[in-house]
């Protein structure tokens, strides 16, 4: 069992706070990923469970226990740095098979955990081989099993993958999706990739500039982000924002054009929709002016200028679209599409 | 550069020949010198050409008496030379290392005063600090001993920041790694920074040897026993204290002897000493 609880963790450096009250459960086996811009405290949070870095105040538990004060070794886990950090002059083996060792046990014990190890991540046929005589990929691999071997009962992860080239980093993303899943061992992973936090986290943990915006599924952070920072961050492209006067569930905006929600606040507020919720529709009251059309083929996105403001607004399309430069197009959306934010705190309007 | 004009080549060549003959001369008539008799090495011109006493010289030189009598035998200052530049490069190295370790990973109070005051005393060599050193030797009874050849000489604030340097180029998560993997301060030490180092230890190993081997004023001053001469300062007294006229042949051959240890640890720490200069990826 190795739940961890993180109860109102704070991060100084020096008198600059830079993580605020952090508070969440993660339960035994989940695979949490940490989201947020660069800079926003993900590795410093990550690092304090390691326990690399001290704890400014509040309490992190691993398995019901407290460990604030444990040194890194002893807190049963273990971390996959971002440039691998595997030991130059050991081999494969020996880079996997150093924790073990200074754990002492006992030599049969040990090659059998690292042999069973490479088996998994099929680098076997490079136990005997030197860090630098490796790929990328492969030193990846390498400092996975370095992980695995301990067998520790919760898994760091610290942007793992931003050192591969593309292909390669969604091929070992699944991979770590599955092993994760096979092994069943607690894990944290650290990424400013949005659609690598979908893609592996069973929750997601939106940080931005130190606070926790959002802790959920993937599902629940698309269709209900809690922030405007939750719902510009998360979905690609991200979602089309515009200033709206809401009385009656009809939303006016800016350029007087009305549209209906299912909502049933009244005021200013900030509406948003997502650009593959929009559909072309003739009689919609979402006119844009086409700037740009951006064909991937699958489907169209179409960036415009809402009309009549400053507001620029992006529309995926299904399919090969076509549009002339500076034409005018009209959009529709299903009124239960829309989000509702505060204008003053950017938090989501619930009724 | 890859060039390819037969002139130039032939003009490069020559050059590089005549440096080497530059350099190779001196050595050659050194040899010359040690292989012939002492009666021949009196008259002029000087032999060119090899003789066929070298074996005879070798032996006189490294076990006779040496030149007049109450010499010490060349393999005694070999040996003094020997221990002097191996505690010196040891010594060195591993004072170094330490502080070097300490500098970079612990934090304790006034470590970057620490490093200053170790820093400062590149400005103060054996030579500067020459009379109050001996003092302090003198005092501890060191004069006449291996430890006072060596240790006064040990201190070395260019090692230390040779080092620092180093470490600092070994990334923080190498550390980090070792913390999660469960090593202790030592144990890093030896485990992850000693065998990362090592090509840097391998070429100031080489330097050090020879800076502690080619040691002149300091041996000098404080060995008066015949039995702790060594062997450069030998040689100078060889020429000065003949009171006939020197013998060359002799001379010659202790010199040979005395230029061989450094030229075996260059020729056998190369590969690691060009490594350790020119490498730079950890
Ligand atoms: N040792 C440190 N001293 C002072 N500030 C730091 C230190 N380490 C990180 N920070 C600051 O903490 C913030 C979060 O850093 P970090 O956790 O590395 O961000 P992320 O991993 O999300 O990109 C940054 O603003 C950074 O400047
Ligand atoms: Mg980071």
């Amino acid at each position: 069992m190795a739940e961890i609880k993180l109860d109102n963790l704070i991060k100084a450096y020096g008198k600059v706070e830079v993580l605020h009250h952090i508070e969440g459960d993660i339960h035994d086996g989940e695979f949490i990923v940490i989201v947020g811009p660069s800079g926003c405290g993900k590795s410093t949070l990550l690092r304090m469970v390691a326990g690399l870095e001290t704890i400014t105040s509040g309490t992190i538990s691993i398995g019901g226990k407290v460990v604030n004060k444990l040194e890194p070794a002893d807190r049963d886990i273990a971390m996959v740095f971002q440039n691998y950090a595997l030991y130059p002059h050991m081999t494969v083996y020996e880079n996997m098979a150093y924790g073990l060792k200074i754990r002492k046990i006992p030599k049969d014990e040990i090659k059998r955990r690292v042999e069973e190890a490479a088996d998994i991540l099929e680098i076997r046929e490079y136990l005997d081989r030197r860090p630098r005589q490796l790929s990328g990929g492969q030193r990846q691999r390498v400092a996975m099993g370095r992980a695995i071997v301990r067998e520790p009962s919760v898994f760091l992860f610290d942007e793992p993958l931003s050192n591969l080239d593309a292909k390669l980093r969604v091929q070992m993303r699944l991979e770590i999706r599955k092993l994760q899943k096979r092994l069943g061992v607690t894990s944290i992973y650290v990424t400013h990739d949005q659609v690598e936090a979908m893609t592996l986290g069973d929750r997601l943990m939106v940080l931005n500039g130190g606070y926790v915006e959002q802790f959920g599924t993937p599902i629940e952070l698309y269709q209900k982000p809690a922030s405007l920072f939750v719902a510009g961050f998360i979905g690609s492209p991200s979602m089309n924002f515009m200033d709206a006067d809401i009385s009656n569930g009809v939303a006016t905006l800016a350029n007087g054009a009305k549209l209906k929600l299912s909502s049933k606040f009244n005021g200013p507020a900030t509406l948003g929709i997502r650009p593959e919720h929009l559909v072309a529709d003739d009689k919609g009251a979402i006119k844009v002016t086409v700037d740009m059309l951006e064909q991937l083929g699958a489907n169209t996105l179409v960036h415009g200028i809402l009309d009549g403001t400053q507001t620029s607004f992006v529309v995926s399309l299904d399919g090969i679209q076509v549009a002339e430069t500076g034409s005018n197009q009209t959009f529709y959306a299903e009124k239960d599409s829309f989000h509702l934010f505060d204008k003053e705190t950017g938090k989501r309007i619930v009724e | 550069m890859i060039e390819n004009r037969p002139i130039l080549t032939v003009f490069t060549h020559i050059i590089m020949i005549l440096g080497v003959a530059l350099i190779a001369l001196p050595i050659w008539i050194t040899f010359v010198a040690a292989s012939h008799d002492e009666i021949r090495m009196l008259q002029a011109p000087i032999p060119m050409l090899p003789g066929s006493h070298f074996v005879e010289n070798f032996k006189q030189a490294l076990f006779g008496a040496g030149l007049s009598g109450d010499q010490t035998p060349v393999w005694r200052m070999l040996l003094n030379s020997l221990a002097m530049a191996l505690m010196i490069s040891f010594g060195k190295i591993s004072i170094s290392l330490i502080s070097a370790f300490a500098i970079v990973y612990f934090k304790f109070p006034f470590r970057m005063g620490f490093f200053w005051m170790i820093f400062i005393t590149l400005m103060l060599p054996v030579e500067v600090r020459i009379l109050p050193t001996f003092e302090v030797v003198a005092n501890l009874g060191m004069l006449n001993s291996y430890w006072g050849l060596s240790i006064p000489l040990i201190a070395s604030a260019t090692a230390t920041f040779m080092f620092r340097q180093v470490f600092l180029t070994i990334p923080d998560e190498m550390l980090e790694s070792a913390r999660i993997d469960g090593a202790g301060p030592m144990r890093f030490f030896w485990d992850i920074l000693l065998p990362l180092s090592r090509t840097n230890i391998a070429a100031l190993f080489v330097i050090l040897f020879i800076f502690g081997w080619n040691q002149y004023l300091w041996p000098l001053l404080i060995t008066t026993d015949t039995d702790m001469t060594t062997i450069v300062m030998s040689i100078k007294q060889m020429l000065e204290s003949a009171e006939q006229s020197p013998q060359w042949n002799i001379i010659m051959m202790t010199a040979l002897l005395a230029m061989l240890p450094p030229i075996l640890v260059v020729v056998g720490m190369q590969k690691l000493f060009v490594q350790g200069l020119t490498e730079t990826d950890k």
